[in-house]
């Protein structure tokens, strides 16, 4: 299961949406051990292309070694599919180097729903988690008010099986 | 001369879970043999049979990346840091055409492991 933040997810789709029809990237990061993803990170993709990411080089050394510093890992892992199903393909699979990372992808082939699923990609094999999105996770101490009719507080996206 | 190498969370298995390990060597070729001494297996997670770095590892000098300095004849300095990040690519475009297009020789063999062959990637270079 991945607990993810509303905004983070709203974010990660924007930067989706934007870089459409090339491909997104990017990672979320989160304090070491605790797999709660808490800071988004949008990343560049070099390759630059509708079918294929590629993180820049040295700006992943920087991103790696700031969550070094700042004692955290990359929770997640996120990239957009922009034609095809948010399903690892085969290249995904073949390159997941994070075995602790939540592969989370996002299809943007319809311009109006978004689909957000997430995955466990460990020596080649692929397991799908369920996502749950939760509000206000990232700033506990934000103020928030309530009103009768609106959006429940968390929305659980399950495993579409396949 | 000491070099100070971190370790990727993916090869740490390689290092007893070490994520800092310290290596010798006067270019990148020489610590990594110096490593796999110490670390059985571990060169061949980086390095293809050919001889070359594989295409989705990132190992970095200091703060350059050691495509831009000879990939594995970068010259080495005592106090040196070298870091090894798996590459984070993928994509919706299938693996063989991926493959032939960029020109990724056996690129995945940093997630795959040793002894798991590549042949698409492989036929591309």
């Amino acid at each position: 299961m991945l607990s993810i933040d509303r905004s983070i997810v709203e974010a990660i789709v924007a930067h989706a949406r934007r870089d459409h029809p090339d491909e997104a990237c990017g990672v979320v990061a989160g304090p070491a051990g605790a797999d709660t993803p808490t800071r988004h990170i949008p990343m560049v993709n070099s390759a630059r292309s509708m079918t294929f990411y590629e993180f820049d080089s040295m700006e992943q050394l920087r991103v790696w070694r700031e969550m070094d510093d700042r004692d955290e890992e990359p929770v997640v892992i996120y990239h957009s599919h922009t034609a095809t199903e948010a399903y690892p393909s085969r290249t995904d699979i073949s390159f997941a180097g994070e075995p602790g990372a939540h592969y989370l992808l996002v299809s943007t082939r319809d311009p109006e729903t978004e689909e957000i699923r997430s995955f466990r990609i460990v020596d080649g094999v692929v397991t799908e988690e369920p996502v749950r999105v939760v509000d206000a996770t990232v700033d506990p101490n934000a103020v928030q008010s309530y009103m009768f009719g609106q959006s429940p507080a968390t929305v659980d996206y399950e495993c579409s099986g396949r | 001369m000491a070099i100070e190498v971190r370790i990727p969370t993916i090869l740490r298995s390689y290092t007893g879970g070490a994520k800092v390990v310290e290596g010798s060597g006067d270019s990148i070729n020489d610590l990594l043999s110096d490593l796999d001494g110490k670390y059985s297996g571990l060169r061949g997670r980086l390095v293809t049979d050919q001889g070359a770095l594989h295409r989705f590892v990132n190992v970095y000098v200091n703060d350059e990346d050691v495509r831009f300095l000879g990939a594995l004849d970068a010259k080495l300095n005592d106090g040196d840091t070298v870091t090894i990040l798996p590459a984070v690519a993928g994509g919706a475009f299938g693996f063989a055409a991926a493959a032939a297009i960029f020109g990724h020789s056996a690129s995945a063999a940093v997630v795959s492991g040793p002894g798991t062959s590549v042949p698409a990637a492989s036929a591309a270079r």
